[in-house]
């Protein structure tokens, strides 16, 4: 977990569209240019949360799996 | 003479006006699109368990996206309106379901189980089995509730509309359903939302 991000969301173990969602809510409640780190364990969520970024401008900065894990960190834009 | 001739000086150098156009066409097309809010048109249709889910997920999700979306529910997708959601899945004559045990070691919830029609449609209860067995699937993978994906669908400012003439027809009353319901339309009232949306699924 990158422990430089403002917020954390823990989305481990659940399936698709949940972690996008709970990232969604999460980036509303914060301010512009404060970072989210996401873990995941959807699978699908590696491509969505790309998609996802690319299409409301918030800036994916870093996307990487360990262990079954997916941590995202991304940007309010 | 055209109106553009009078407008336009004499000695305009009409190659150049053209490139000057096609720029100034580019940048205003760019801006448009970047400004545009894509939209989602849904009409839900069917009402069990398995097909609940199609809609909700892309409702929640588009507007996760940022999108403008309305659902019109109709026929047996009004079920999924309901304040009292029961919804049910029948394995019967849908060849392409697995059935699986959500339980047990791993060998054994990888047996899909065939069972022929005849079992399915004679064994009373069958259906209520089937609808528990998916429920604890869906748990167990982490995949959201439809009660979960509909409040999440309001939270979010999803349109969700409802045909007027399924509640007469089916004889469902307006005091069923959530009060979270945007207006009780028709077809002549959707079909312009669907004309302007960006994308339109009929589910």
């Amino acid at each position: 977990m990158n422990t430089h991000a403002t917020q954390t969301l823990d989305a481990r173990g659940m399936n698709c569209p949940l972690p996008i969602l709970r990232t969604k809510k999460a980036l509303s409640a914060m301010s512009s240019g404060e970072t989210l780190a996401i873990t995941s364990t959807d699978p699908g969520s590696f491509k969505d949360m790309q998609a996802f970024c690319n299409q409301t401008g918030h800036k994916l900065l870093s996307s990487n799996q360990e262990q079954g894990e997916f941590v995202f960190v991304v940007r309010k834009s | 003479m055209g109106k553009l001739d009078i407008i336009l000086p004499n000695n305009l150098d009409k190659s150049l006006f053209d490139q000057w156009f096609d720029e100034r066409f580019e940048t205003r097309m760019a801006e448009r699109e970047a400004a545009h809010v894509p939209s989602l048109a849904i009409i839900a249709t069917k009402g069990t368990l398995d097909w609940a889910y199609p809609p909700f997920i892309l409702a929640s999700t588009a507007s996760a996206l940022g999108w403008d979306v309305s659902v019109f529910f109709t026929f047996y997708g009004l079920e999924l309106l309901k304040k009292d959601l029961h919804l049910e899945v029948s394995p019967l004559g849908n060849p392409s379901m697995p059935m699986k045990m959500p339980f047990g070691p791993q060998w054994f919830k990888d047996i899909n189980w065939k069972i022929p029609n005849l079992v399915m449609a004679g064994m009373p209860g069958f259906e209520k089995m089937a609808t528990g067995l998916m429920q604890q699937t869906v748990k167990n993978n982490g995949v959201a509730s439809i009660e979960e994906l509909r409040s999440i669908c309001i939270e979010a400012d999803v349109k969700l509309v409802a045909c007027q003439m399924t509640v007469e027809l089916f004889g469902h009353s307006h005091d069923d359903f959530i009060p979270e319901i945007k207006d009780w339309i028709g077809a002549a009232s959707f079909l312009p939302v669907a004309q302007k949306s960006d994308v339109c699924l009929f589910i």
